[in-house]
């Protein structure tokens, strides 16, 4: 599904990716792990397409299609979603009518007529009770006030909504107390299929206690220094990142 | 051609025929004349007209009594009303009443016109307490004065929650090539009572036309007005708006001015708190572009203790298009414990739109809490990713932002059908066709 080859990516002639590569394919979840820094959210925001970034080298494949090129509206159509670690706030604009109208312009792209307002009203109150949701909520502005675990479930419901092939979830971990993350990541679970692929970008390991892994990565300095199973994730979580750096010396 | 001032003093023999001289009213008109022909028209040397320029307008050779009223076919106007409620009418062609368009009453409370109010005997002690009473003696305000005969009278007595919102709409039809209007409206309303006004000028041609419009608002005791003005005129009718609002004890007024087109727009706003617990609400929605001007002078006069003052301004500026916001807050030293808030913000569309932006904030009293916010600025890259994330394109992602911006006014709008009327307004005029129910 994902194909990054040799990835370089700068900000502001800071170099950020050093050589950066991986494959995911449709049905796995992975995990990117690595210390502050080490370029985690900057890959997530390079393969949503976030302009500040420049690649100068490699290649970035999704399904055998090369995105590096494409608008981020593009890639969201082609079925890339993130998570962002910091939802913006939308004043004024509701959750519910966001989410509409981020449906709607994406079956625009294929071509396809607005979804019939009875479905899209079926479709948010199943997906609003799959990560439960108060409906008060949807009414509410986009993000505007809400705590933190408020903002990191709207993510993941506009996930659900938008069904995506790609989705990449940075640091929804962080600011969820225990109660809301199994929430969300039993959402994420039951998102899961064998036609899409899941990346999860976290510090710690204790999201992948609920969204098990298939393949854990490293990240540092740039690179992918370290690749495993789920059991690589519990190994960081004990013994931290230094004896990595180390073994990469 | 002659000066506008000059045609404008040698016809008022002509004006005079058709109105009643002999009476207090006539008084105060003759006052009037005697200042503007002593100040003439604005120049941007006065301080207050700094940023805004009548020059252009001024030398159109206006028409200033346009006496034919053409007939206009509803249909052709209907779009102009907010229809789809019932409401009173106080409708006016070229500056003279039409029956046709209109929907007064007497029942109660008067909803007519001016010129009834101020020739029948029954109205005099309402015009001599309030005419002109609360309007300043300014430039403008004078030539307003010195010509006042027409306009919407509203008089709502004691108790009384007026249940339909009253509209007062400016035809011109354009049957001149350059036409001079100078409507006068006076609303009473009197202790315990709620009244709703929608107030809106429109040209119907590409001829030249310049409104100046005086409105006078008495608010008493415990009195709710709510009042909306629409601005969404064509790019050869200029506006210049004063408006004059005395509010007494426990009162509340509200006025919501949405500016999307016209000419010149110049909007004098003044408030004036004469008792205490007041509240006073000016809002507005500025979405320009072309050469479009739009100019928000803005008064509110703290006098006395305990009162609030709630302003939010928002303007959209594209192309060429300026902007003004003068917000003026004067806190007198009686006028402990004020809460005066004042919010303006920007958005530059292109690099070749301006705003001036100027914040004045007077405060003799020291147990207050004045706060006033100014922002210009872009729109916001990280929001605009993250719609494009979500799958909105660029320019629809901005023009929802934009939208969105804006929207925060509209929030205090109290009657749905003008909120839903402006809220597509604004989709219309962002050029985004936002993919949900408006």
């Amino acid at each position: 599904m994902l194909k990054i080859k040799n990835l370089h990516a700068e900000i502001e002639e800071k170099s950020i990716l050093k050589g950066l590569n991986i494959e995911v394919n449709a049905g796995e979840v992975h995990a990117i792990m690595g210390p502050n820094g080490a370029g985690k959210s900057t890959l997530a925001n390079i393969i949503a397409g976030k302009e500040e970034y420049e690649v100068t080298d490699g290649t970035i494949e999704l399904n055998g299609e090369d995105i590096s090129e494409l608008a981020p509206e593009e890639r969201a159509h082609n079925g890339v979603f993130l998570s962002f670690q910091y939802p913006v706030e939308i004043p004024g604009v509701s959750v519910t009518n966001f989410i509409k109208t981020a449906i709607n312009e994406t079956r625009k792209a294929k071509g396809l007529e607005d979804m019939p307002a009875k479905d899209m009203l079926k479709k948010i109150r199943e997906k609003s009770e799959l990560l439960e949701i108060d409906r008060k909520f949807l009414s509410r502005s986009l993000n505007e006030g809400f705590s933190g675990g408020e903002k990191k479930r709207n993510e993941i419901f506009q996930m659900a909504m938008l069904e995506p092939k790609l989705a990449i979830l940075d640091e929804t971990d962080s600011g969820l107390d225990i109660d809301a993350l199994r929430i969300v990541a039993n959402g994420v679970n039951k998102l899961k299929s064998k036609d899409n692929a899941v990346i999860v970008i976290t510090h710690y390991q204790r999201l992948l206690d609920y969204i098990v892994p298939d393949y854990v990565h490293v990240l540092h300095d740039g690179k992918i220094v370290k690749t495993g199973d789920a059991s690589l994730a519990l190994e960081l979580e004990k013994k931290g990142y230094d004896w990595i750096k180390q073994e990469l010396v | 051609m002659m000066e506008l001032k000059d045609k404008i003093l040698s016809s008022y023999v002509a004006f005079e025929n058709g109105v009643n001289m002999n009476s207090d009213v006539h008084e105060i008109r003759s006052k009037a004349l005697e200042n503007f022909e002593k100040l003439g028209f604005p120049t941007k040397k006065l301080e207050a007209w700094k940023y805004t320029s009548l020059n252009t307008i001024l030398k159109n050779d206006y028409s200033i009594f346009p006496d034919r009223e053409k007939a206009i076919e509803l249909a052709d106007v209907k779009k102009y009303f907010i229809h789809d409620i019932d409401t009173y009418k106080v409708i006016f062609i070229d500056g003279k009443y039409s029956s046709f368009l209109s929907a007064t009453t007497h029942e109660n409370f008067d909803v007519c016109l001016m010129s009834s109010a101020l020739n029948k005997p029954k109205y005099k002690p309402i015009i001599e307490n309030y005419f002109n009473k609360v309007a300043k003696q300014d430039n403008l305000t004078s030539l307003n004065t010195a010509f006042a005969s027409e306009g919407a009278y509203i008089y709502i007595p004691k108790n009384i929650e007026v249940q339909k919102p009253i509209q007062i709409i400016n035809f011109t039809t354009g049957s001149e090539p350059a036409t001079m209007i100078q409507p006068r409206n006076l609303v009473v309303v009197e202790e315990n009572s709620h009244v709703q006004i929608i107030e809106r000028h429109q040209s119907l041609t590409s001829n030249a036309v310049l409104t100046n419009v005086v409105t006078e608002v008495f608010a008493a005791r415990n009195a709710t007005v709510d009042y909306y003005k629409i601005q969404n005129d064509n790019e050869k009718a200029s506006l210049v708006d004063n408006t004059y609002i005395d509010q007494k004890t426990n009162s509340e007024v509200s006025v919501h001015t949405f500016s999307f087109g016209g000419n010149i727009t110049r909007n004098n706003l003044n408030f004036y708190q004469n008792g205490e617990h007041i509240n006073s609400i000016l809002k507005g929605v500025t979405i320009i572009e072309g050469k479009q001007h739009v100019d928000h002078h803005t008064l509110v006069h703290h006098i006395e203790p305990n009162c609030e003052s709630h302003q939010d301004y928002k303007g959209i500026y594209d192309e060429r298009s300026t902007g003004v916001f003068n917000g003026k807050v004067i806190v007198e030293k009686e006028a402990q414990k004020t809460n005066a808030y004042q919010q303006n913000n920007n958005v530059l569309v292109s690099d070749k739109a301006t705003i001036n932006a100027k914040p004045q904030l007077e405060i003799f009293a020291d147990d207050v809490k004045c706060s006033h916010g100014c922002t210009i600025g872009q729109l916001d890259d990280d929001a605009l990713f993250y719609m494009q994330q979500r799958g909105i394109p660029q320019k629809e992602g901005k023009g929802l932002l934009m939208y969105a911006f804006a929207n925060t006014v509209l929030e205090s709008v109290k009657i749905p059908e003008v909120k839903s009327r402006i809220t597509k307004l604004i989709a219309n005029k962002l050029g985004v066709n936002i993919g949900f129910e408006l």
